[in-house]
């Protein structure tokens, strides 16, 4: 964050008690507040229809909130849109790339909406290309386009008036793993090196976790919880202990095996011939567990720790797992 | 220079680029009013003898209106345009940026404007190779041109308003459908008003096709009666602002929608 920036006032994205519902009975936004520290990537994460699209069209002026209200940069979204339309880049679900135009002329246009003419215009048209690694395609239709073109097209068009703020809902959907960690080190470079503050939804738990400075996990239309990758993590209160029993053990005896450790060891729940349970430091756990099975004459075939995953967050702040919440449409 | 037309313009300029990389599409569309010229032309030969036709062959009465015609057909497609750009998300991209949202349907309406224009000037061409004499002069040629482009704006912007409100590809083809041949027929693209029913020519009085017919028929008359043509332009003009108006507060209401 350079000082220029930091002089502006702490929040790149202040949103406070926003509400919306769409007709008499689809609430999309309950009481929705979060902020975004300027320099910093948020990430907000939630289920189909929890609102995360209806938060960034009101956040880029595309919608109004039925109650609440939103700054961007420290400009109101109600009562300067266009002040907010001038700051901010978009770069929405669908690639919005105009396919009977090639690459050049769609962020030429872009440009041009941004009123920046001729020689200025086109030397930064060009350096998008560059950085994206589409110069070679810059004059073909963009219909040739690959997936992953299109979507870092639609991301090179988002920056070309140097936003102090990107919104970039879902930017990875449908990319392949090559197409996504090529886009994820462009996002991290954007928050690193170029100030640029990032606001991203997205399905994908690892890509909160691997990008995201702060991120807030929001279920029908409110935050429910946020934080730091790691500080959401650590709530959970320890790394997952998961001990898969020999084909002769007997379940129980294991249970009982490690029942004198409880309090130490946490939520022991047994599952086939696996026994899972909680503990504040897994490495450090497993030679007393092993012992204490080994007296009881319990054969064990393997133990793993792991340290708990955004999916154990998503989990118990949501009721759900995250990949069965992701069967509906988004909102 | 100014946003105000420089914004309008790139947008003018993307959509005939596009128009141009499908020339069989232009091509198709250039010889839908040529067969209408032709064929109705031989169709009704004869019609031409009957009262009412002040002696001019059909195919010169006839240029005018099928003129007028194709404008209002190509012209319906417009929201089409809108429809597409909503399905990629180019519109939603577009409306991000500061630029005005006049920018957007002044820039579209411009590319309209053009293709009216060209595909007039094509068929007064054609029409003088096919026997059509137009006696009223170059300046009455250009107020038939001129005639053709308002009515088309004014159905532009009626596809446009139905397109952002309503969002739906089929209701915009069908309403252009629905509209263009009966408002047609309900003027004097075809037949002299003399020859109509009279609740048709009562109706016909407010039908801008009418109107748009009217003007651009002076100009197949020796003696041109500038005040049909400069009243019936001036009610098209107005019309179209209207429409232009209605078209640019429906970005509005597709933006509260969304």
């Amino acid at each position: 964050m350079n000082a220029a920036v930091a002089a502006l006032g702490p929040f790149a994205i202040e949103a406070q008690h926003l509400e919306k519902r769409y007709g008499k009975d689809v609430v999309a936004l309950r009481d929705l507040s979060f902020q975004v520290e300027r320099g910093t990537i948020f990430a907000l994460l939630g289920p189909n229809g929890a609102g995360k699209s209806t938060a960034v069209k009101i956040l880029t002026t595309m919608t109004h909130p039925d109650a609440g209200r939103a700054r961007v940069a420290g400009i109101d979204v109600i009562a300067n849109p266009r002040g907010v339309r001038r700051i901010i880049g978009c770069v929405a679900q669908k690639d919005a790339v105009d396919l009977e135009a090639t690459g050049r002329e769609n962020i030429t246009l872009q440009a041009q909406m941004y009123a920046m003419e001729s020689r200025d215009g086109r030397r930064r048209v060009a350096e998008l290309l560059d950085r994206f690694q589409l110069t070679d395609a810059a004059d073909r239709l963009a219909r040739t386009y690959s997936g992953g073109m299109r979507r870092k097209l639609g991301v090179a068009m988002g920056l070309v008036h140097q936003p102090e703020v990107l919104f970039l809902d879902e930017p990875t959907t449908g990319l392949d793993p090559e197409a996504r960690s090529s886009l994820w080190s462009e996002i991290h470079r954007l928050a690193a090196c170029d100030g640029v503050s990032v606001l991203l939804t997205t399905h994908y738990l690892d890509e909160a976790d691997h990008l995201a400075h702060r991120l807030a996990i929001i279920d029908d239309g409110r935050v429910v919880t946020d934080g730091t990758p790691d500080q959401l993590k650590s709530r959970l209160l320890g790394d997952a202990i998961n001990i898969q029993l020999d084909a002769d053990a007997v379940i129980g005896d294991a249970l009982r095996a490690l029942s004198p450790r409880n309090g130490w060891l946490r939520d022991v729940t047994a599952e086939g011939r696996a026994v899972h349970a909680r503990v504040d430091d897994g490495a450090r756990a497993v030679p007393g567990v092993l012992a204490a099975l080994d007296a009881a004459g319990v054969t064990v075939a393997s133990v793993t720790v792991s340290r708990p995953s955004l999916d154990d967050v998503y989990l118990s702040h949501t009721g759900r797992s995250f990949s069965a919440a992701h069967a509906g449409d988004s909102r | 220079m100014s946003t105000l037309v420089m914004q309008p313009t790139h947008m003018a300029v993307r959509y005939l680029r596009a128009l141009w990389r499908q020339p069989l599409y232009v091509v198709m569309q250039l010889v839908q009013p040529v067969i209408w010229l032709f064929l109705f032309g031989q169709l009704f030969k004869n019609v031409a003898t009957l009262p009412g036709f002040a002696g001019v062959s059909y195919i010169d009465y006839l240029a005018p209106g099928v003129l007028v015609m194709s404008a209002l057909l190509s012209n319906g497609w417009s929201g089409t345009l809108y429809l597409t750009d909503m399905e990629r998300g180019v519109l939603d991209r577009l409306l991000s940026t500061p630029a005005r949202r006049s920018s957007f349907l002044i820039g579209q309406l411009g590319y309209w404007a053009t293709l009216t224009v060209v595909q007039s000037v094509i068929l007064v061409g054609l029409a003088v190779l096919g026997g059509a004499r137009f006696a009223g002069g170059g300046l009455s040629v250009l107020a038939l041109v001129a005639a053709a482009v308002l009515l088309g704006l004014v159905m532009a912007c009626f596809s446009n308003t139905l397109a952002l409100r309503l969002r739906d590809q089929n209701t915009v083809i069908a309403a252009n459908v629905m509209l263009v041949l009966p408002l047609c027929f309900i003027s004097s693209v075809f037949l002299p008003q003399a020859l109509m029913p009279e609740w048709i020519q009562t109706v016909a009085r407010f039908n801008p096709v009418n109107w748009a017919v009217e003007a651009g028929r002076q100009s197949i008359l020796a003696n041109v009666d500038w005040s049909i043509v400069l009243t019936r332009l001036g009610g098209l003009a107005a019309l179209a602002v209207v429409f232009g108006l209605l078209a640019v507060r429906s970005f509005r209401a597709y933006q509260r929608a969304l």
